[in-house]
């Protein structure tokens, strides 16, 4: 078959080519991540100085709530799954995914999901303002009429995290070229199949959460109200049960991704392979066993804080071998820094330093102080934006000439690589020292003693914010315009991987009809 | 060598920026005044240091690597891909670190957690949005007499709404912004002071971070923590968990007096509380100016100031329950009982009567509701105590 | 290995998978009645449900327990509610009996039922209830006040380092709707 493809609007709609749906994904998420980002400009506007200036206190409890769920299930997710769509076929030898009508489904879903959320900024009474770990009961008897819509929402976020991983997992374990062990695949694969595992086992607890919440605002249930023999408590337990494990699920990919990333500048091969596949499965099973370190200061028996900071803990181990493994992958190397390699390189760095933010939170005694406050802000963003993200933008300028066969702007990108640096640890860092000195998370109004930590928070969000233009600038030039000078196949002079050694750059729409030869 | 160039210069800029906010401000943990917010605090300095101790291996090690093993200076890579060796190092030595910040933490944590030979207990209630401070005491058997509201200053209230809008407002100066209220709680120095904390609606949480107290306010719940402070002062904190729309604005103070202050304090609470209700009648502007700051502390926050209402929170503005023939009765009961199922509470249980008929007079005749209707004091008690008695 | 084999293959792993995510859907579910077991052995939340049978035994009067006895009111529950006795000291392995006081202050009837909850919390387990209000819903006619009992031992095991137990009851509104309408109009 020749690279036959339907023309115009139904090309988009009915298609079930895992390039075109991981295309249609990563788009999606980068608007998905432009308009969380503009609710984030919103909030650090607001937090710019002391007092009330550019919105009320719900409001900003609708921008906090749905900033967060834009980012975590519209940006980040979606990101991965598109990259997921276009890498693992590819990176297996395997033709397209397994099931690619249910490809087409589970992406089609996303919008009619976002559409409800969003709207319900439009609603009587508003969007969700409960934050978007919607706590009972402030999201069940206190929430807004919109919240319902909320839950449709979230539900529809689930079927469709859940399909995607199922087909993850289905290629994987079935679309394999012949020869392409389990060990032989490419570390991406086996983080994202572990990633998959997870996103099946926990989404559907999420499901149940909210429809636990559902029946509790409207048929007589109470799963979560103390009247009627239930407790808000509980709804923690269901949520973080599925919340711990979904920070893995955003973080895994990253990780698979900075581990094709290195060895390929270094010019050396991955250290310790292995060690980083256990470790990675180590990370996802301890992930089911500390959900409630989010949970210290809400009242649990002393030998319960006891076993959930040890076990958070001891996620620092498998964690400090992966970063142990990618430095010695570098060490003596031959590095060159093209931009996905600086992306890669920060996103170590930067990852690492929430990592040790991690550590000091999941020292109970402690966390009772950092509980709820900026400090923990800045952890998640830290392992969120400069890990999540950063790795998500290190991957698209690493395989971008690979889908489009055309180079990026690299002076663009160093500028958008640089700029960033600065803005976001402007933005973050300063975040460690407020949650420190006594700020509460999720306030639209402070103290005076936070304002300049804050204001240096709000110019740096603010730059931040600018640099993704400058992002969606530099894709624009070379996706549409289609400047830049034309991709090699191997496109990086050491690049390994079936997708840079067997085929051609851009990447034909069918690819692999029959299977590669692999040694 | 422009990208480590580069490097420096991005690392000096930021340091440079983010110090010189450090220099005037706040930017660690407090070591606060009990002998348990001390340790925490140490606590917290150990695992600074060894995460700093860590990055510092981890990262020098990168840089060097970055630096020596560039390709121009390092060309030709070398082949190794693994050493069992190395890897078993570095999973043990990380895992005996955490085993080693983990012991100094069980202790600490076993210890905060026993709030056994306590010497006071105070019942901490946390409400849409403000804090209810109830002192239990065994030996007064009339019930648990001392209790009270504790409220964002008006003061505060004021300079958060009036300060302009943009970049460019009004600049606030007020060193405790955000962190007075109307009646502080007021605990003994040098007592073990276990505070039981619940909470009415949502949840919310207790936070003095100069105690190294935080504990979530539970509806329907309660939990226990302690304190035992050494210093008299006063302390301040605020509600730590998103309770709603003015999560904000519900800061937590504690006055910690000497002993003796402590109890001329506690009687003269118990003997108002004994005294009993004030229910001398009221001239109509007494009753309107009373009102005017009873409804701005209690009802504003969803009423809002004009009494226009907002969202789900219904206006008082010319409604019927307020301005109607006759609605006086319901108007009471409302206040007095509340509605099942909305954010309305049974404000009878809260408010004294003083303040309830000071409320009902100012809601009836503000904003341009002019129905002439005074309520007294009498009128809400003899409500309250009628039927059945 | 043909395209049709694969396809079959992906098929039954698709429903293998399919039958994971609704174990897992089921796991959150089952998560509610499992957190109350855990509550129940541990007593975590108050929830020790049931009654509890005194059997006639000698009274550890070696150690004195001070029970503090407390209530709160949810914000829409307008009745009065005070325990009469705040505070007592007791001996493990003896039954004791103390009243609560309930007044209806409003002009209808209403319907309050009592959550129990225990400080420390892991105390609940050994703190046996012979009779409780809490078990019941309670109406109150308009105006209607009522002393209701509850009487209750504590196990003689309890570990020696709890030397208070703290027990408040919360009063929650449960007033059916219905009735409430009516009693509106």
């Amino acid at each position: 078959m020749a690279d036959h493809k339907p023309k115009g609007i139904s090309r988009w709609l009915f298609t079930t080519n895992h390039k075109d749906i991981g295309t249609m994904y990563l788009v999606f998420s980068f608007i998905m991540f432009l308009i969380g980002g503009g609710m984030a400009m919103i909030i650090r506007a607001e937090l710019f100085q002391p007092g009330l200036q550019f919105v009320d206190p719900n409001f900003f409890n609708q921008m906090t709530t749905l900033h967060g769920l834009i980012m975590v299930f519209g940006a980040v997710m979606p990101a991965t799954v598109g990259l997921a769509n276009w890498l693992i076929p590819m990176m297996i030898g395997a033709p397209d995914m397994a099931l690619p009508r249910m490809n087409n489904w589970s992406f089609w879903i996303l919008p009619a999901a976002f559409g409800l959320l969003l709207s319900s900024l439009f609603m009587e009474g508003g969007a969700p303002n409960f934050g978007w770990t919607f706590y009972a009961p402030l999201s069940t008897t206190y929430g807004p009429p919109s919240t319902d819509f909320f839950i449709f929402g979230v539900h529809l976020m689930g079927i469709s995290s859940i399909m995607g991983a199922i087909n993850v997992i289905v290629t994987v374990f079935n679309m394999r070229a012949p020869g392409m062990t389990l060990m032989k695949m490419p570390l991406f694969v086996w983080t994202w199949l572990i990633t998959a595992f997870l996103l099946v086992m926990v989404m559907p607890v999420l499901a149940g959460a909210v429809t636990m919440m559902l029946t509790d605002r409207h048929f007589g249930t109470s799963f979560f109200d103390a009247a009627g023999g239930g407790d808000p408590v509980l709804f923690q337990h269901v949520f973080w049960f599925f919340g711990h494990p979904e920070v893995y699920i955003m973080i895994l990919p990253a990780f698979g991704i900075a581990s094709a990333i290195i060895p390929t500048f270094a010019r050396k091969k991955l250290f310790g392979y292995s060690s980083m596949v256990y470790a990675t499965a180590s990370i996802a099973f301890l992930s089911f066993i500390v959900w409630a370190h989010h949970m210290f200061t809400v009242g649990m028996p002393v030998q319960g804080e006891l076993f959930f900071m040890i076990a958070t803990m001891l996620i620092a181990v498998p964690t400090g071998v992966k970063v142990f493994n990618w430095i010695a992958t570098m060490w003596q190397g031959s590095i060159t820094y093209e931009t996905p390699m600086l992306y890669a390189l920060a996103f170590v760095i930067l990852f690492t330093i929430g990592g040790f933010s991690g550590v000091m939170l999941a020292l109970t005694p402690v966390d009772w102080q950092y509980h709820d406050t900026y400090f923990v802000v800045a952890h998640f963003h830290y392992v969120l934006f400069p890990g999540a993200i950063f790795g998500t933008m290190a991957a698209v300028y690493y395989w971008l000439p690979k889908w489009t066969g055309r180079m990026y702007d690299e002076k663009l990108a160093k500028w958008h690589f640089w700029l960033s640096i600065v803005f976001v640890n402007l933005t973050f860092f300063p975040m460690h020292f407020s949650g420190l000195a006594g700020m509460q998370r999720r306030v639209p109004d402070y103290a005076i003693m936070f304002s300049d930590f804050n204001m240096m928070s709000s110019i740096g969000a603010f730059g931040l914010g600018l640099m993704q233009l400058l992002f969606a600038w530099i894709l624009i030039k070379v996706c549409i315009l289609e400047k830049g000078e034309k991709a090699t196949d191997r496109v990086w002079e050491d690049a390994e991987g079936l997708e840079f050694t067997h085929l051609p750059s851009p990447a034909p729409y069918h690819s692999f009809e029959t299977p590669p030869k692999i040694d | 060598m422009s990208l480590f160039r580069k490097m420096a210069l991005v690392i000096a800029a930021i340091s440079v920026v983010i110090l010189s906010g450090c220099s005037g401000q706040e930017y660690n943990m407090r070591e606060g005044v009990t002998e348990i917010s001390r340790e925490v605090y140490s606590l917290h300095m150990i695992a600074i240091w060894v995460c700093v101790a860590i990055g510092i291996i981890t990262f020098g090690a990168m840089f060097y690597s970055m630096f020596a093993h560039r390709k121009s200076k390092h060309p030709n890579p070398a082949k190794f891909s693994h050493s069992t060796t190395v890897e078993i190092i570095w999973t043990v030595i990380p895992f005996i670190i955490l085993i080693a910040l983990s012991v100094p933490a069980v202790s600490l944590l076993i210890k905060m957690e026993d709030a056994s030979d306590s010497d006071l207990t105070v019942m901490v209630k946390g409400y849409q949005w403000k804090w209810e401070y109830k002192y239990i005491d065994g030996d007064d058997n009339l019930g648990n007499d001392v209790s009270f509201f504790s409220n964002l200053d008006q003061a505060s209230r004021d300079q958060s709404v009036n300060a302009g809008s943009g970049f460019s407002g009004t600049e606030i100066t007020d060193d405790n912004y955000l962190l007075e209220v109307d009646n502080p709680l007021v605990i003994p120095v040098g007592q073990k002071v276990r505070f039981l904390v619940t909470a009415d609606d949502v949840i919310h949480s207790f936070w003095v971070p100069d105690f190294s107290v935080k504990k979530d306010a539970v509806p329907g719940f309660i939990n226990e923590v302690w304190t035992k402070v050494d210093e008299p002062g006063v302390y301040r904190g605020v509600c730590a968990e998103l309770c709603g729309k003015d999560h904000g604005f519900m800061p937590i103070v504690v006055k910690v007096l000497p002993q003796e202050e402590y109890d001329a304090w506690y009687a003269e609470k118990v003997a108002a509380a004994e005294a009993g209700p004030d229910l001398n009648e009221r001239t109509m502007s007494q009753l309107m100016s009373e009102g005017e700051a009873a409804y701005n502390k209690y009802c504003s926050s969803c009423h809002m100031p004009n009494g226009e209402g907002n969202g789900p929170f219904p206006s008082l503005v010319g409604t019927e329950m307020v301005t109607g023939e006759g609605s006086i009765e319901e108007h009471i009961d409302v206040v007095l009982n509340g509605v099942s199922g909305t954010a309305m509470q049974a404000f009878g249980n809260q408010l004294t009567e003083a303040e309830i008929a000071a409320i009902i007079t100012y809601e009836r005749n503000a904003w341009g509701n002019d129905t002439g209707d005074k309520v007294q004091p009498q009128e809400i008690h003899d409500i309250q105590n009628g039927g059945g008695e | 290995m043909s395209q049709e084999q694969t396809q079959n293959e992906n098929k039954v792993m698709t429903k293998k998978l399919f039958v994971v995510v609704i174990i897992m859907v089921a796991f959150g579910f089952a998560m509610v009645p499992l957190y109350d077991v855990f509550c129940q052995i541990t007593g975590l939340n108050g929830k020790v449900t049931g009654l509890a049978v005194y059997e006639e035994q000698e009274p550890d009067t070696s150690r004195e327990i001070k029970i503090q006895f407390m209530t709160i009111n949810k914000g829409d529950m307008p009745w009065s509610f005070r325990p009469v006795q705040t505070e007592i000291t007791v001996n493990p392995g003896k039954e004791y009996e103390v009243l609560f006081a309930v007044k209806n202050r409003t002009g209808k009837k209403m319907v309050g039922q009592a959550i129990p909850s225990f400080s420390p919390n892991l105390t609940a387990q050994y703190f046996n209830k012979t009779e409780c209000f809490c078990f019941n819903q309670q109406t109150l006619a308009a105006g209607e006040s009522e002393e209701m009992p509850m009487r209750f031992f504590v196990d003689k095991d309890i570990p020696e380092r709890y030397d208070t137990i703290t027990l408040a009851y919360t009063l929650h509104n449960v007033t059916p709707d219905d009735e409430q309408l009516q009693a509106a109009k």
